[in-house]
C-alpha cells in the first residue's frame, strides 16, 4: 500500500502534464473549427 | 450525394429552370449541361477548367444563382489601397492576412471549392474556410497578388466575399471560445481525476482504509478543485458579484453561492477535524453547467455570424472631382481617404460620404436616419450635407467640410446596435420572474438547511447547496433570448434582418398587410420591354446611341437602357455636350449629329412629327429617340412584377391575412396590377398622410397591421404600422426605420419570416412549459432531500441545455426547406417570370 504515497501525488502531476498540453492545443487552434474537418475528409484534392 | 442537378431541364449550377430558347452549356465531367444564363455559365466554366468538378459530386445544395456587375468589379479595387486596407489587414513584411465573409455558402463542397480555388492563386500563401462561421482565412504576399484580385477570383466561381470589417470582434470570439473551451477542460478533467479519490472511499468499509491514505486522497482532490472552483468557476462569482453590486438576483448568485459553500465546507474536512468532502460533486457539477453553457455559446454564436452581414450594406467609395470646375472627371476613391476641402460628385440614390456643404446643383436629400425628419429636404448650392443623407433627385458637387471613419461607423452601429441592444418585453418579462424565482430558491434552501439542521445534520448541507443548484432559472432566462436569437440567424441567412427583436412576436399576431406598389409589388426598377424602329434604322444603332447619352447617369431610365445594350453587347459611343432636361430627357451630340433621348413632346421639338402609339394601358411607358428632322427608335420600359408576387400574396391570404394595397400611383394602374394579383382592397394616388391616415383607421378598428414599403414617402406609414418591413432594395432610410428588412428584395422573405416567427413563438412557450414543469418537480425532491449535489448539477445543466437545443431547432429549417416542395415552387416563379420577356434582362428577342 506505500506505493500509493507515490502513485496518488505522481497522478496529480500527470493530470497538470496533460492539461499543459490541451492548453496548447486550444491555443494552437485545433478546436476553432469543429465541423469543417469532418466535411473535409470526404472532398479529395 | 450526386441527387443534386439531375433534372436536366434546370441550370445543372443552380437549379434554376432555364428558360426558353436559352443556349448556355457548359461541360463539366465530360457531359454537357443546361445552363440558366451567361453567369451561371461562366462559373461552371470556371469550377470545370480548373478540374475542381468534384464540386458537383460532393454538393448538398444548389450554388446560389450568379449575377454580373461591372460596377462591383470597379469597387472591388478600392480594397487595393493601404489606406482602406488599414481597417482589417494585418501587415508582415510582404505577408498580409484578411478575413474574409462569404456570401453563398450552401453546402461543405462550397468550402472545399473556395479553398482549392483560392489556394491555386499564385502568391496566396494560404486559404482556410471555416464551415461554421462562413469566413475564409487568406494570407497572400502583396508583391504577387493584390486583394482585389483575390475577392474577384471569388467572384469568378459564383460567391461574394467581403472583407470582415470586424476583424477585432473576431478575435475577440475566438478568444472567448478558446478560454471557455479550456474551462470546460479543466473542469471536466478535474471531475474525472477527483472522482477516481472518491471511489475508494465510497466502497472502502469502515477501517479497511487506513487514515493517512484517506487525508492524501483528499488532498489530492482539494489540489485538483482548487482550479475548477477557482479558474472554471471564476465565471460564476463574477457573474454573482456583478448582479449584487447592480442589486438583483441574476442566475450566477444561487450558483455561486452553492459551489462556495460546499467548497468551504470540504476545505475544513479535510484541513479540521474531520467530516465529509464533497469535492467530487463540486467538480461535477461545474463541468456540466459550464459543458451546457459551452454549447450554448456556440449555438449562439452560429446564430448571430450571419448578421454581421449587414455591415456591407454602406458605402465604401466615393467619386472626387480633382479638377472641378475645369473638368467633370472623377476618380472613385475610398470614402475613408476623403479629406476636408476635396469636392466630390454625389450622384442620385447614393448615400452622402462626409459631412459638408453643396457647391452646385440643387437636389432634395432624405436625412430621416440621422433627424427622424421622414420628408425630403430641399437642398441648394450653400446648404449642409450630412453624411449618411441619401441624394434621392439630381447628381450634385459637395466641398467636404468634416470626415472620420466615425461618421460611416456610427451609422453601422446605430442600425445594428438597436437590434442587439433592445431586451423585447417577453424578454424582460421573464428575467423579472427570474428574479423573483432566484429569491425565493434563497429563501426555500435556508428553510430547508434550518430544517435539516434539525432532523439531520449530517445531510443539511449537501441538501442545501442541491436546493440552490437543481432549481435552475436558466431554462427561464435562457429560454426566450436564446430563442430569439436563433430565429433572427435564420431569417438573417434568408435575407431577412431583424432590426427590432420585437417583431419576431409582434409578426404572429398580424391581421393585416398593407403592401406599396412600386419596389415592393414590382420591382422598382425599370426594364426594356419592347421597342419599335423607325424604317430602315437597325436596332443596335439606336440602342448604341440611347446608351450613349445615358452613359453614367444613375436615373432609372438610363439603368434600363444601358443595362439592355450591355446584355446584347452592343458597343457604346461616346457622346459630347450632353445636357440632362428634368423631366424630359436627355440631349447630346454622337458622331456629330444632335440626338435627344426622353419623353414624346421633347423629342418631337427636333425630330418633327413622331408616330402615333397605342400605350393605352399596357403598363409601359415610352421614350423617344430622335435626331433632327427623324425620328429613330421608341424604347418601352416597365417596371415589371416581382415575381413571387403573385405567390406571396395567396399564402398571406391563405394564412388567413387581409391582404391590401396602398400606392401613390395612378388608380387605374394600381388597381390593375391590384386585381390581377387577387387582391380587390386597393387604393391609388395616395399621399404619405392618407397612407398613414388609412392605417390608423384600420388599427382603431383592433387590427394588427403589417406595412411593407420601400420609397421615402413610406417612413410616416412605417412608423404608424405595428410592423414594419423595408424592402431592402429601397431606400436606406425607410430601412433604418423598419423592423425588417428584406435583403435583396426577395418578398417571399415576408412569408419565411412570418413561418419562423410562428414557430419561435411554440419554441419559447415549449421552454417556459419545460422550465415550470422542471422547477415544480425538482425543487420538492431537493427539499426532500433525494437529490445530491452532483445530480443537481445535471439537472440544472441538463435542463437549460434542452431548453437551447429546443430553440436550436430553428436553425435547421434552411436545409429542410430546400430539399421540400418549397425549393421547387421557387423555381415555378421564376420560370413564370421569363417567357413574359419582361424580366430584368430582356432576352435577344426583345428588340
Amino acid at each position: 500500500m506505500d506505493i500509493l504515497y507515490l502513485l496518488i501525488p505522481l497522478s496529480v502531476v500527470l493530470v497538470f502534464l496533460i492539461g499543459a498540453l490541451f492548453w496548447w492545443s486550444v491555443r494552437s487552434g485545433q478546436f476553432d473549427d469543429l465541423e469543417g474537418p469532418g466535411h473535409r475528409i470526404l472532398d479529395d484534392d | 450525394m450526386s441527387a443534386i442537378g439531375d433534372n436536366s431541364q434546370d441550370c445543372y449550377h443552380c437549379g434554376l429552370p432555364v428558360p426558353a430558347g436559352s443556349s448556355f452549356r457548359a461541360v463539366i465531367g465530360g457531359e454537357s449541361r443546361a445552363m440558366c444564363c451567361a453567369g451561371c455559365q461562366a462559373v461552371a466554366q470556371t469550377i470545370a477548367g480548373e478540374n475542381l468538378d468534384g464540386y458537383y459530386r460532393s454538393r448538398t445544395a444548389f450554388a446560389p444563382a450568379s449575377g454580373d456587375g461591372a460596377e462591383e468589379l470597379e469597387r472591388l479595387r478600392l480594397y487595393d489601397l493601404d489606406s482602406v486596407q488599414a481597417d482589417f489587414v494585418r501587415r508582415e513584411g510582404d505577408m498580409r492576412e484578411v478575413q474574409l465573409l462569404l456570401e453563398g455558402i450552401t453546402c461543405s463542397a462550397c468550402v472545399w471549392l473556395n479553398e482549392q480555388h483560392l489556394s491555386r492563386m499564385p502568391g496566396v500563401l494560404l486559404a482556410e474556410v471555416n464551415y461554421t462561421t462562413h469566413r475564409a482565412l487568406v494570407r497572400w504576399n502583396a508583391t504577387r497578388v493584390r486583394l482585389s484580385e483575390i475577392l474577384e477570383a471569388v467572384r469568378a466561381i459564383g460567391y461574394r466575399a467581403f472583407p470582415a470589417t470586424a476583424a477585432g470582434a473576431e478575435q475577440a470570439r475566438r478568444r472567448e471560445n478558446r478560454s471557455a473551451l479550456w474551462r470546460v477542460f479543466v473542469a471536466g478533467f478535474g471531475m474525472m481525476q477527483v472522482m477516481m479519490y472518491a471511489v475508494p472511499e465510497y466502497l472502502a468499509g469502515d477501517g479497511t482504509m487506513t487514515p493517512d491514505i484517506e487525508r492524501l486522497m483528499r488532498i489530492a482532490s482539494f489540489v485538483l478543485t482548487v482550479p475548477v472552483v477557482f479558474y472554471s468557476a471564476g465565471l460564476f462569482f463574477r457573474g454573482a458579484l456583478r448582479d449584487l453590486r447592480a442589486h438583483r438576483l441574476g442566475m450566477d448568485v444561487p450558483v455561486a453561492l452553492g459551489i462556495a459553500v460546499s467548497f468551504v465546507a470540504s476545505v475544513i474536512a479535510t484541513f479540521g477535524e474531520g467530516g465529509a468532502v464533497y469535492y467530487d460533486s463540486i467538480t461535477m457539477f461545474v463541468f456540466f453547467l459550464l459543458g451546457g453553457r459551452y454549447l450554448e455559446m456556440r449555438a449562439r454564436q452560429k446564430a448571430v455570424a450571419s448578421l454581421e452581414y449587414l455591415d456591407r450594406a454602406l458605402p465604401l467609395g466615393a467619386h472626387r472631382l480633382s479638377a472641378y470646375p475645369a473638368s467633370h472627371e472623377t476618380e472613385e476613391i475610398p470614402a475613408v481617404a476623403l479629406r476636408a476641402g476635396d469636392l466630390v460628385l454625389i450622384k442620385p440614390g447614393e448615400v452622402i460620404p462626409a459631412d459638408g456643404v453643396l457647391v452646385s446643383g440643387e437636389t432634395e436629400t432624405d436625412e430621416a436616419l440621422l433627424t427622424g425628419e421622414s420628408l425630403p429636404v430641399l437642398k441648394r448650392a450653400g446648404a449642409a450635407l450630412v453624411a449618411g443623407a441619401v441624394n434621392r433627385l439630381s447628381p450634385v458637387v459637395m466641398r467636404v467640410e468634416r470626415v472620420g471613419e466615425g461618421t460611416r461607423a456610427s451609422h453601422i452601429r446605430r442600425l445594428t446596435e438597436r437590434a442587439a441592444g433592445q431586451r423585447p418585453p417577453i424578454v424582460e418579462i421573464t428575467d423579472r420572474i427570474a428574479g423573483w424565482f432566484i429569491a425565493a430558491v434563497l429563501l426555500i434552501a435556508a428553510g430547508a438547511t434550518l430544517y435539516w439542521l434539525q432532523a439531520d445534520p449530517g445531510r443539511a448541507l449537501w441538501i442545501g447547496v442541491a436546493v440552490l443548484v437543481v432549481t435552475c432559472p436558466c431554462a427561464l432566462s435562457l429560454a426566450t433570448p436564446t430563442a430569439l436569437a436563433v430565429s433572427v440567424g435564420t431569417l438573417a441567412r434568408r435575407g431577412v434582418v431583424v432590426t427590432r427583436v420585437h417583431a419576431i412576436e409582434a409578426l404572429e399576431r398580424v391581421t393585416h398587410v398593407v403592401l406599396d406598389k412600386t419596389g415592393t409589388l414590382t420591382q422598382g426598377r425599370l426594364s426594356l420591354a419592347a421597342s419599335a424602329l423607325a424604317p430602315g434604322v437597325p436596332a443596335e444603332h439606336a440602342l448604341s446611341i440611347a446608351a450613349a447619352l445615358e452613359r453614367g447617369s444613375e436615373h432609372p431610365i438610363a439603368q434600363a437602357i444601358l443595362q439592355a445594350a450591355e446584355h446584347l453587347g452592343v458597343s457604346i459611343r461616346a457622346a459630347a455636350q450632353l445636357r440632362a432636361i428634368p423631366g424630359a430627357g436627355m440631349e447630346g451630340v454622337v458622331d456629330g449629329i444632335r440626338y435627344r433621348l426622353g419623353s414624346r413632346r421633347y423629342v418631337a421639338q427636333i425630330a418633327g412629327v413622331l408616330p402615333a402609339t397605342d400605350d393605352a394601358g399596357d403598363g409601359t411607358s415610352a421614350v423617344w429617340l430622335g435626331s433632327e428632322g427623324c425620328w429613330l427608335a421608341r424604347f418601352n420600359l416597365r417596371d415589371a412584377l416581382r415575381p413571387e408576387a403573385r405567390e406571396v400574396v395567396q399564402a398571406l391570404r391563405a394564412r388567413g391575412k387581409r391582404v391590401l394595397v396602398l400606392s401613390g400611383d395612378e388608380p387605374t394602374a394600381v388597381g390593375a396590377l391590384a386585381r390581377s394579383l387577387g387582391i380587390d382592397e386597393f387604393e391609388g394616388a395616395m399621399t404619405p398622410e392618407g397612407k398613414q391616415a388609412r392605417v390608423r383607421a384600420l388599427q382603431e378598428a383592433g387590427a394588427v397591421v403589417a406595412m411593407v414599403g420601400d420609397g421615402v414617402n413610406d417612413a410616416p406609414v412605417l412608423a404608424q404600422a405595428q410592423l414594419s418591413v423595408a424592402m431592402g432594395s429601397g431606400a436606406v432610410v425607410s430601412q433604418a426605420q423598419s423592423d425588417l428588412v428584406l435583403l435583396s428584395g426577395r418578398l417571399g422573405g415576408l412569408l419565411d419570416a412570418l413561418a419562423i416567427s410562428r414557430r419561435t413563438l411554440r419554441v419559447v412557450r415549449e421552454n417556459l412549459w419545460w422550465a415550470t414543469l422542471y422547477n415544480v418537480i425538482a425543487l420538492p425532491l431537493a427539499v426532500a432531500g433525494y437529490v445530491t449535489p452532483w445530480m443537481a448539477g445535471i439537472g440544472m445543466a441538463g435542463s437549460s441545455l434542452l431548453v437551447v437545443l429546443n430553440a436550436l431547432r430553428l436553425i435547421e429549417t434552411r436545409e429542410r426547406r430546400e430539399e421540400g416542395p418549397a425549393g421547387t415552387q421557387r423555381g415555378r416563379t421564376v420560370a413564370a417570370a421569363h417567357p413574359a420577356g419582361a424580366g430584368p434582362a430582356p432576352g435577344p428577342g426583345a428588340l
